[in-house]
């Protein structure tokens, strides 16, 4: 006999699951799923139209050639600003990495407790849902105003202004794989007398490196779509440019820009560049996701 | 024998000799790290004073409670109340609570309890896709399908229920209805990443006991999964919150950036980020006009702080119940 059964016949505590609580189960799983379809319908719609505009404006010419003609420059294609959005985002990586990285081995390494490791976790948590334009407004004040660096506006200005965003993403994103390199390996390390700094650099980061990537790359991905804070620090140039010292051009700098003009061959051009960048961030978030599939952890 | 733990750092002896060297390595290494940890710290600090301060200007010349509730915004005539802008940030950030909320609680439900497992995954990264459609493509996609599309059926609903608050007279292309719509789908991914965390910390036991009992799939849900899961999913949405009132680019594109508070949900409007993002060229030359800018930056600043410590706090407190939580997914607006 059932221990909880107290219902003759029922076998359960409950009533027998008929009428109106089938009723209520089988429409209630019904709208969990159609939730579930319904939060799917904006993506297959933005692939879709993504797809159906920005396919016909794809052509040599429009990855090989810079805006020029009128004064918004509506012909020409997307050269300078994929060659902007990449330069950019490969600077802000180089500074927001390293940085991320070394704070969250503080924070596993020897910032397990204490209140100092706790302030300074809560705050890159924090950091992740302060508004990327308040970060472009700060690099704006900072250092654009100020005219560092001889041009005011400037790719290497943009790129401070990404990394500022990168940051906390990278840091949490590598704490977590962090703490999966499990202590006895760091102890047998110790124990064998190696130095913490060593036993850090050559058994920790190892171990942890193909999650640390994915992290990494899972934030690089977000800063390339990223266009508040570079509206204010690189803006937009014409022509293709090199030198991070100068404005230069970036993908949703220039997305933004055609989108705001009425012209069909800019709003074309948007689309083209729309899907231009979607495909750059899902190639990378693929990467990225490769990477981890390769982790031991 | 010498026990050598990983917490202790400084002073343990091992079993080999260390070199010289190493012993005086391993501090340099400690306190290198902790710098970069409190060069974060430093740089928020640095932030809010260096805003505060650029902002003063346009604060001292209106005045903060003034700053805050004036209902005019007129560059033109040095007149900066951003209420119009606090109503069009709020307005669409409810929009999008009140849509993509329950959207993506459904969605996580869906996925931790009710989908076979086999789809789980594969559905886990089609909701994750939505996150990585940056801003201004929703924008661009809003602006050029969303809008045209809507506006007859808009147009309906105005003229149909024109009963009820906020809703009927002549539809406006872009319009807070809109731009909460897009914010609702941007906000979909996070609230429903970290919904589907704290709806896996429930107990087995918990779940597994209500239907020994005899509970029916939704029952189990209903009694089990969210009472237990309420104070995260409710972390979670305001995640959202903060991530929609923060929202700029995709925003600006499709609220019509009128600086009036609308009188229905389809009027145009104005938010606090967007405000920032079209006026910042003209107003560079103007230490009143910037300030006014950087006040906003200011206000949008302070806001998702609170509410984002206040909802890492609700998640991580949800999450130390059950087993340990991954981290929290997500990164800047």
């Amino acid at each position: 006999m059932s221990a909880v059964a107290s219902t003759p016949g029922g076998g359960s505590a409950l009533a027998p699951i008929t009428g109106r609580r089938k009723v209520t189960d089988v429409v209630m799983r019904g709208l969990l799923a159609a939730g579930t379809l319904i939060a799917l319908i904006p993506l297959v719609l933005v692939i879709y139209y993504l797809l159906h505009k920005g396919l016909g404006a794809w052509s040599w010419d429009f990855f090989t050639t810079d805006p020029t003609g009128n004064f918004l420059g509506d012909q020409g294609g997307i050269k300078s600003a994929l060659l902007g959005t990449i330069e950019m985002v490969l600077l802000a990586s180089v500074i927001a990495i390293p940085i991320g990285w070394g704070v969250a081995l503080y924070l596993v390494e020897f910032g397990r407790t204490g209140r100092f490791a706790a302030t300074v976790r809560y705050f890159i948590d924090v950091m992740t849902g302060v508004p990327s334009i308040v970060f472009g407004l700060f690099i704006y004040v900072t250092l654009v105003v100020g005219g560092w660096g001889g041009s005011s506006f400037a790719g290497w200005k943009g790129s401070i202004a990404l990394a500022l965003l990168m940051l906390p993403v990278v840091t949490r994103s590598a704490e977590v794989v962090l703490l999966l390199v499990p202590d006895p390996l760091r102890e047998a390390a110790l124990a064998l007398g190696t130095p913490r700094w060593r036993v850090t650099m050559k058994v920790v980061l190892p171990t942890a490196l193909p999650g640390l990537i994915t992290g990494s790359l899972l934030a690089v991905a977000r800063a390339a779509g990223e266009t508040a804070p570079l509206l204010f620090t690189a803006t937009i140039v014409n022509g293709t440019n090199f030198n991070l010292g100068e404005r230069m051009n970036s993908l949703p700098v220039q997305i933004y820009t055609d989108v705001g003009s009425p012209n069909d061959q800019l709003v074309q051009r948007a689309w083209g560049a729309a899907l231009t960048l979607v495909v750059l961030i899902l190639l990378t978030t693929l990467i990225a996701r490769l990477a981890s599939r390769r982790s031991r952890l | 024998m010498a026990t050598t733990t990983p917490n202790v750092g400084r002073g343990d002896r091992s079993v080999l000799e260390r070199s010289p060297s190493a012993r005086r390595a391993d501090p340099l290494f400690r306190w290198t790290l902790m710098t970069l940890a409190a060069l974060i710290l430093a740089l928020i600090a640095f932030f809010f004073v260096y805003l505060i301060n650029k902002a003063e200007p346009a604060l001292s010349h209106q005045g903060v409670f003034s700053f805050l509730f004036t209902n005019d915004w007129n560059p033109s005539k040095a007149i900066y109340g951003a209420w119009p802008l606090v109503v069009g940030t709020l307005i669409t950030a409810a929009i999008a609570l009140v849509i993509g909320v329950p959207v993506a609680v459904a969605t996580a439900l869906f996925i931790t309890e009710l989908a076979p497992r086999r789809v789980r995954q594969p559905l886990i990264i089609l909701v994750e896709l939505l996150a990585a459609v940056p801003s201004v493509v929703y924008g661009l996609w809003g602006i050029f399908v969303l809008i045209p599309k809507l506006r007859p059926a808009e147009q309906w609903f105005a003229d149909t229920f024109s009963f009820l608050p906020f809703v009927g007279g002549h539809v406006a292309g872009p319009n807070y209805f809109i731009a909460g719509l897009i914010l609702a789908i941007m906000i979909l991914p996070i609230v429903s990443a970290i919904s589907r965390e704290v709806i896996s910390t429930v107990p087995l036991d918990l779940k597994e006991a209500s239907l020994a009992l005899g509970a029916t799939r939704w029952e189990m849900i209903r009694m089990a999964v969210l009472p237990y899961s309420r104070s995260g999913i409710t972390g979670a949405a305001m995640l959202g919150l903060g991530r929609a009132i923060g929202e700029t680019i995709a925003v600006t594109l499709v609220i019509g950036n009128s600086p009036t508070i609308g009188r229905q949900i389809f009027d145009q409007g104005y938010t606090l980020a967007a405000v920032i993002a079209n006026e910042f060229g003209e107003a560079a030359n103007d230490k009143t006009h910037a300030g006014a800018l950087f006040a906003a930056g200011l206000v949008l600043f302070v806001l998702t702080l609170l509410i984002n410590g206040l909802a890492r706090a609700l998640v991580r407190r949800a999450a130390s119940k059950g087993t340990k939580i991954k981290a929290i997914p997500g990164g800047a607006a």
